[in-house]
């Protein structure tokens, strides 16, 4: 009986199993495999070098400066992205109108292909004939006009913004979730209490909030470092090594100098380090929940 | 339940059709081309001059395409005909791994008919040679389909604009940067490029490469033996700074991609590109009333001549595993035909490889040809230079145009890649 | 004192900066839609010189122009059904796994749950190689069920993860009241838990949709029959050959952009409560 009952459990994972097992571990094997190798991608042959790979990474100067981009980016993104999107779900909490619309509206923007995000951004940051320049000028602020996405100090930053105004729709959306869920019965018993606005913001919303915003974190992180079409779409990594991020290092081994072996294991450190952020992530916010 | 139902009648008739599709039971066999040319002029004039049948597949962007031919390679289901756009490098893995036919035979045949109707220079892209550093066995291993030189052009509108004679242009360097100081007083843009795709950095800076120290001494540093930290090359490094300084490069070059150069070049944005022959098509397409001239790059030491990269623009492959080659064959025979040729070339504005087909182009077209004579091509020197120094090498360029980074700076960071990766290869 | 007009006043200016602000954030959201859609009705001499969002004359021909020149017709219908498929598909899968990680037990289940979490943090780029020789050695390579199986396992992690965070916050009352009734496990999971999940399936449905619709390099590469090419394929095909007669390309991106936003217009009344149940609140 007990036997009869655990074979059924197991079909429910069943077919989850199995094509995670065919699509994901299998593939997952070779490029282990391929990381340990010296291989173009091409030849039939392949040298085994071990941890070769591996060394060189730790040397690779470019690789972790990608990993520092891609870091300074993420840093933006947890910032000012997710403050934005908490203003706004703050903002739309309230009773106010328009409450819907604003909740399509500020969605439209992770819904865009990357490509077009970056087609168009690409045309307002112009530093020739693009529109921010021309509002600037026009609003008497000339000497602020420059080329956004070659100037080496800027070409990161704009582009870390770009990125942040994709993606704080997502956050935008948990965060109005979460405020939404906060029971009206423990605002009115604050102001009871005689709290006014800002104790009752910093004893009710935001204990209740920090759960959410370690969620808001993690999806931040990962998909954020792992950033990289509409990069490629602005400033292709440049001017210089200034944009450059992990995948696109990645895809640059793959395609630009053939080092198919090397893309793989920079592919697995990348993996690593993801989950040691994680991991340090999960332990954090545990911490913060006993807060 | 209905949607179910909906979903249900969905699934048969797409696995219906995906089903019937790949039965054809055909008495001629069918050859397959995977290309990449988005030009649509070009797709269908193929497709309306092939006599055999052809089935012809387009796959874009060009990066998307080479990824599509590895995998396919890796799992050999390679098409009858297909392009490799990559480096002799690749090339050479390619050959080696048996996935090109050795195409010499034929090109031998009557006395080399097929090889000898080719500039030599378009065929030598796809040859490999006696003593090649890649360990590729001699031979011919793809065909040409037409021939492109990377120029310099100027758009001769904006150059009466500028009080400048349109017939004379910048002849040498300090001309050119001269100019520079008449666009930042008008307010203009100057040279466009793809520079944002590093690869023509590299071109233009090996061209004046061979310009200041000749062919062999290049080649000489790609072999190891001139470090880059050498004289002639902190020149040429120093060149882009000097065409930095003189106001000359239009802003925003460094992270632009060729196809917002030519839409630059083409809307009288800018005064001058450094872009190939198949601009040509482009910008009529644009722009059909454009003004403009090419020329080479403008000259800076008189010790070596100036030299341009040209060659094959597309070439295609046959696939050795094929079960259709003396097909393949004999449809690129067919395509590279003196009139076929002529026929392209006039419908695309592209030069023909065939160099019996040069009878009517266009006068632009006809001054990209003359550039022709000075053309050489990183895949006809025998040797490649590390793919880990050439990137150091153009993202240094790029440091030197913003400013970040002196030209001995730069020299010193690629030699000192370059002796790391050569220290690499002895072990 | 401070007298009721001074914090009514402070009330309406306090509301206004918040107005404000939200239109000021919206209108940069809503602009490059606006912008894509205007530049698609105008010519390509127009777009260059005329800056203003609306174009003295429609030029709706542009959509029928695009849509035509791209064949997009067959790519369309291709990409709805992949993406309505591998929607399906994973609704399903992961719906089944995530309740039995939730409220089932057997041998290894947290080493599977925890395999299935790692996968959401470790990428695999270059993953295309060994993808495309596996399903070569399927025999599945040049077919629709290969690429909608790969897809579903793309978006599996995240989607059970969301789904079982909910079914964990779930009160079991409705569950224990099912068995009691003799319902089957099969039979709680359809009839109790999939409804109660509405909210939570609307986010997978947006997530997986979105991800489906703008995937085109595992499609390109797989794929060698054009009669099984999803749109953005076609898609990075049209930019490559349009790129310089920018009001068709505008109009492809309309039009490639207006099936998924509707989707989410259609999902998004039950995203909200969906994620809150999810994996927030403590």
């Amino acid at each position: 009986m007990r036997i009869k009952s655990t074979l059924e459990n197991y079909i429910f994972v069943m077919p989850a199993v199995i094509i995670f097992s065919i699509f994901y571990i299998i593939p997952f094997i070779w490029v282990f495999r391929y990381g340990l190798h010296d291989w173009d991608g091409i030849s039939p042959m392949m040298t085994y070098i071990g941890l070769g790979n591996f060394k060189e990474i730790l040397e690779d100067k470019v690789w972790w400066n990608s990993m520092l981009n891609a870091g300074y980016i993420t840093l933006i993104a947890l910032t000012f992205q997710n403050a934005l999107a908490f203003l706004l779900a703050w903002a739309c909490d309230r009773e106010i109108r328009l409450k819907n619309f604003y909740r399509v509206i500020f969605f439209i923007p992770p819904v865009l292909s990357e490509v077009v995000v970056g087609l168009v951004w690409q045309w307002i940051l112009d530093g020739n004939y693009g529109l921010l320049n021309h509002w600037l000028i026009h609003l008497g602020l000339p000497n602020l006009a420059r080329n956004w996405l070659s100037d080496p100090r800027t070409a990161l930053t704009v582009v870390a913004v770009v990125h942040s105004w994709k993606g704080f729709g997502w956050g935008f959306l948990i965060f109005l979730a979460g405020l939404q869920t906060i029971p009206r019965e423990l605002y009115e018993a604050a102001r009871v209490d005689g709290a006014n606005a800002w104790q009752s913001f910093r004893k009710v919303t935001i204990p209740l909030m920090v759960p959410v915003a370690v969620l808001v974190a993690i999806l931040t992180i990962l998909g954020t470092m792992q950033a990289f079409v509409l990069i490629i779409a602005m400033t292709g990594g440049g001017p210089a090594y200034h944009t450059q991020v992990p995948v696109l290092r990645i895809l640059a081994s793959m395609r630009g100098s053939s080092r198919f072996g090397y893309a793989c294991a920079q592919g697995i450190s990348f993996g690593i380090i993801l989950i040691a952020i994680s991991f340090i992530q999960y332990r954090f916010s545990k911490k913060a929940r006993q807060m | 339940m209905r949607f179910l139902s909906l979903f249900s009648v969905c699934c048969f008739l797409l696995f219906g059709n995906a089903g019937c599709a790949p039965k054809k039971e055909l008495q001629k066999p069918t050859i397959t081309i995977w290309h990449w040319m988005t030009d649509r002029e070009l797709a269908k004039k193929y497709e309306s001059l092939t006599g055999t049948k052809v089935n012809l597949e387009l796959y874009a962007p060009s990066d998307a395409y080479s990824q599509k031919v590895r995998a396919a390679a890796q799992g050999i289901n390679l098409p009858d005909i297909f392009g490799i756009l990559a480096e002799k490098r690749d090339f050479a893995s390619f050959v080696k791994a048996g996935h090109i036919l050795d195409l010499t035979p034929y090109m031998e045949e009557n006395n080399g008919a097929w090889k000898n109707s080719f500039f030599s220079k378009a065929l030598a892209v796809n040859e490999f040679n006696e003593g090649n550093s890649y360990g590729v066995k001699p031979g011919v291993y793809g065909v040409p389909i037409d021939i492109m030189t990377i120029q310099m052009v100027y758009n001769r509108g904006l150059f009466k604009q500028l009080g400048l004679n349109p017939k004379e242009p910048p002849a040498t360097f300090q001309e050119f940067l001269d100019i520079g100081k008449k666009l930042k007083e008008a307010n203009m843009q100057g040279l466009v490029s793809g520079w944002g795709e590093v690869w023509m950095i590299d071109c233009f800076a090996n061209n004046y490469a061979f310009n200041i120290m000749g062919k062999d001494k290049v080649l000489a540093t790609i072999r190891g033996e001139v470090p880059y930290t050498d004289p002639d090359w902190i020149r040429v490094f120093g060149l882009f700074k000097e065409m930095q300084d003189s106001g000359v490069l239009a802003s925003g070059i460094v992270t632009m991609v060729n196809k917002t150069a030519e839409q630059l070049f083409a809307n009288d944005k800018a005064v001058f590109a450094f872009n190939g022959s198949w601009c040509v098509n482009v910008y009529k397409g644009m722009n059909p009333d454009l003004d403009y001239a090419a020329i080479l790059p403008p000259k800076v030491s008189d010790k070596y001549p100036m030299s341009v990269w040209g060659g094959a623009g597309s070439s295609f492959m046959v696939n050795a595993r094929s079960k259709n080659k003396e097909e393949a064959v004999k449809f690129l025979l067919w395509l590279t035909d003196r009139d076929q040729q002529a026929y392209l070339a006039e419908v695309t504005n592209n030069l023909p490889a065939n160099k019996n087909s040069l009878t009517r182009i266009p006068d632009i077209l006809a001054q990209f040809a003359r550039g022709m004579e000075s053309a050489t091509h990183p895949n006809v020197w025998g040797v490649s230079e590390f793919s880990a120094v050439i990137e150091a090498f153009d993202k240094g360029i790029q440091s030197i145009i913003i400013g970040e980074k002196t030209p001995e700076q730069v020299a010193a960071e690629v030699q000192k890649i370059k002796e790391r990766e050569l220290a690499k290869k002895r072990q | 004192m401070k007298t009721s007009v001074y914090y009514k006043t402070k009330r309406i200016s306090l509301n206004m900066l918040i107005h404000l602000f939200l239109i000021a954030v919206a209108a940069t959201c809503i602009f490059p839609l606006l912008w894509m859609v205007s530049s698609s009705l105008k010519t390509q001499g127009e777009i260059f010189k005329d800056t203003s969002l609306i174009p003295r004359v429609f030029h709706f021909e542009n959509y029928y122009l695009a849509w035509m020149e791209g064949g997009f017709g067959r790519f369309f219908l291709n990409s709805i059904f992949y993406t309505a498929s591998v929607v399906i598909g994973i609704v399903i899968v992961a719906s089944l796994a995530a309740y039995a990680f939730s409220r089932l037990n057997f041998p290894g289940k947290n080493i599977l749950f925890f395999m299935f979490m790692a996968a959401m943090m470790i990428p695999i780029p270059g993953s295309f190689v060994p993808l495309y020789i596996l399903l070569n050695k399927l025999h599945l390579r040049n077919t629709a069920l290969g690429y909608i199986l790969a897809m579903i396992n793309v978006g599996l992690s995240t989607s059970i993860f969301l789904l079982k965070t909910f079914f964990d916050k779930m009160p079991t009352e409705l569950e224990d009241a099912a068995r009691i009734d003799g319902c089957s496990k099969l039979g709680i999971w359809w009839n109790v838990a999939l409804p109660l999940a509405k909210p939570v399936l609307a986010v997978v449905v947006v997530f997986n949709a979105l991800t489906v619709w703008n995937e085109y390099i595992l499609a390109l590469i797989i794929f060698d029959s054009r009669a099984l090419m999803p749109l953005q394929v076609a898609l990075m095909t049209f930019q490559g050959e349009f790129i310089t007669r920018y009001p068709l390309l505008m109009a492809g991106l309309t039009i490639t952009a207006l099936p998924i936003i509707i989707v989410y217009l259609l999902m998004q009344k039950y995203i909200v409560k969906g994620v809150t149940a999810g994996a927030v609140v403590g």
